[in-house]
């Protein structure tokens, strides 16, 4: 294992995100405040509550969910993407550096931003709702299991993309729909049962359901479940880059 | 064809065609010397950059061997690609790290601690220490492509590629990548540069290949290269002008300038030596009295050229 690699790329990307600072950290805490703003105090105030908890408190997962996805994926892929982009991935290539060390390096530094910024989210939230979180460990496990595979998601669009266009799309057309949609700002019970059955193929769904439950206690569908679906998820990831480094797609010709 | 075994890399039948069906590379045999500095030279599309991303492990050959230093590029790559530095042809840098830390990455990738004497040292060799702290962008293109060879040389390889180092580079800096490259000569280091230079490959290399459309034209240590092929002019400038030439000298192939004062004798490299003074000879005994004398080789240059164009 070359450790010095994983650790060089590591270091790289996390001082990218240093030098973007404003990008990374005060813009997710403004749109967090915005969400509260707008869907706390406007919709709050007409929905009391769900499942027990205040309207403002049941949104905060699916406001870290929202941003963790999103950025997880386009860090990552931007991480991988601007090198093969500006031609310096010449020098990953040609370096005695494994597919797992690449990958350890580039996502494994998206999904340390991806949790750093939900901290950062949720420390917002708690300014603006109260908080309490009844499973600590499980709402960790659940916060790096998301980010870690949607690092690798990144990784992956990252790699595939042909264009800045490309590396938008993903994140655009598929991951905000499916999020916005995924029961981050409702409980899909409150969903007509033939729009309840169909939630249940946004994948997003157990990925909220399971991460508001290590909050609240409350689900919309069984924990066992949204872990299972996560841990799928990331092998799915996993297939998908180990199939990428052992055809050499996109990377080698 | 057979490879002699021992040399420091060692490439046997590679080939390589492009998912576009382009063959960029047929059946390459080449050994590289330990320690040798080795000049690739060829046209545009030659095949020159393919080959060195094959054995860098950039590019995956269609078929054939690649051995570095006792190391297969495919089964053992990871110790192979650690003994490798390479300069890519294209400026292809970052944007916004500094040239201390861009370095000291290409260190870590290679799997080797932080190491500021010896980064230092490679950067003072290459007058980059006063732009250590410096945006990469905010470098000019020479000194980007010095940046490029600190990087290459950042982790102490043993065999360095240069991939057209001197291209769009000014005078001063071709002659400190010169430098540069006798001495990593001098410490061992072995050294494949590709240049569309040829005065650069002259001045440099031990050994020439020649590569065209993808195949390896012919390998020849650079002096018998000179000699094999090149060919030579000597002129003498006559004290009074001649009408014509001479019978006592017709063997020789000569050419006399139309005013009658200098005349010319070409011949090949190879029959320099007694050859010349026994020609001289007759001269003086055919009763010509020359009052200078001047010769010249063809250069690496012109070879190269025939050579090609023959193709």
């Amino acid at each position: 294992m070359n450790i010095e690699a994983v650790s060089a790329i590591y270091r790289f990307e996390m001082a990218r995100a240093r030098r973007t600072l404003m990008q990374s950290i005060v813009s997710p805490v403004i749109s967090t405040s915005l969400y509260f703003v707008v869907f706390g105090a406007a919709i709050g105030s007409r929905i009391q509550s769900v499942g027990g908890i205040s309207y403002g408190s049941f949104i905060v997962p699916g406001l870290v969910m929202l941003s963790l996805l999103g950025q997880s994926i386009s860090n990552a892929s931007f991480g991988i993407y601007f090198p093969r982009f500006t031609g310096t991935i010449y020098e990953i290539l040609s370096a005695p550096v494994s597919p797992v060390e690449i990958v350890l390096g580039y996502a494994g530094a998206a999904a340390t931003k991806s949790v750093i910024l939900g901290a950062i989210i949720l420390a917002t939230a708690w300014i603006f709702v109260p908080l309490h979180v009844e499973h600590p460990v499980w709402m960790v496990a659940f916060l790096v299991l998301t980010a870690a595979t949607f690092s690798l998601f990144g990784f992956i669009i990252g790699i595939w993309a042909d264009g800045f266009e490309k590396l938008q799309i993903v994140p655009l057309l598929i991951v905000t729909p499916l999020t916005f949609l995924g029961g981050s700002f409702y409980s899909i019970d409150m969903l007509p049962p033939t729009w309840r059955t169909v939630a249940l193929l946004n994948p997003v769904v157990y990925l909220v359901s399971g991460f508001r439950w290590s909050f609240y206690g409350i689900a919309d569908v069984n924990v066992g479940v949204s872990l299972g679906m996560t841990a799928l998820f990331l092998a799915i990831a996993l297939v998908i880059v180990g199939w990428i480094f052992r055809t050499g797609y996109r990377l080698k010709t | 064809m057979l490879v002699s075994m021992g040399g420091i890399i060692e490439i046997s039948g590679v080939s390589k065609t492009y998912a576009s069906g382009f063959v960029a590379l047929k059946e390459i045999n080449l050994s590289i010397r330990r320690g040798e500095i080795f000049a690739l030279l060829g046209p545009n599309g030659a095949g020159k950059t393919t080959l060195i991303s094959i054995v860098c492990g950039i590019v995956q050959a269609s078929s054939g061997r690649v051995v570095v230093d006792g190391h297969d590029i495919v089964r053992d790559w990871r110790a192979a690609r650690s003994l490798i530095g390479l300069v890519p042809q294209e400026l292809t840098t970052d944007a916004f790290e500094s040239v201390w830390s861009t370095v000291s990455f290409t260190r870590g990738l290679f799997g080797l601690g932080s190491n500021p004497a010896h980064i230092e040292s490679v950067l003072r060799a290459l007058s980059l220490w006063d732009k250590r702290d410096s945006r990469i962008m905010t470098l000019s293109g020479g000194m980007k492509r010095r940046l490029l060879i600190a990087k290459a040389l950042a982790h102490e390889p043993r065999i360095l590629f240069l991939d057209e180092p001197t291209a769009g580079v000014d005078v001063d800096l071709r002659h400190d990548m010169w430098q540069l490259v006798s001495r990593l000569r001098a410490e061992g280091v072995t050294v494949i540069l590709t240049t569309h230079y040829i005065e650069e490959a002259e001045e440099m290399a031990d050994r020439v290949g020649v590569i065209n459309r993808g195949e390896l034209v012919l390998v020849r240590d650079k002096t018998d290269l000179l000699h094999e092929f090149g060919s030579k002019r000597l002129s003498l400038r006559l004290r009074s002008p001649l009408a014509e030439l001479p019978a006592a000298l017709a063997p020789w192939r000569l050419e006399l300038s139309p005013d009658g004062r200098e005349l010319t004798w070409l011949y090949h490299a190879r029959e320099a030596g007694a050859g010349v003074g026994d020609f001289l000879e007759r001269v003086r005994a055919a009763g010509i009295e020359f009052a200078d004398l001047e010769t010249s080789e063809s250069s690496l240059e012109d070879i190269f050229v025939s050579l090609v164009r023959e193709r």
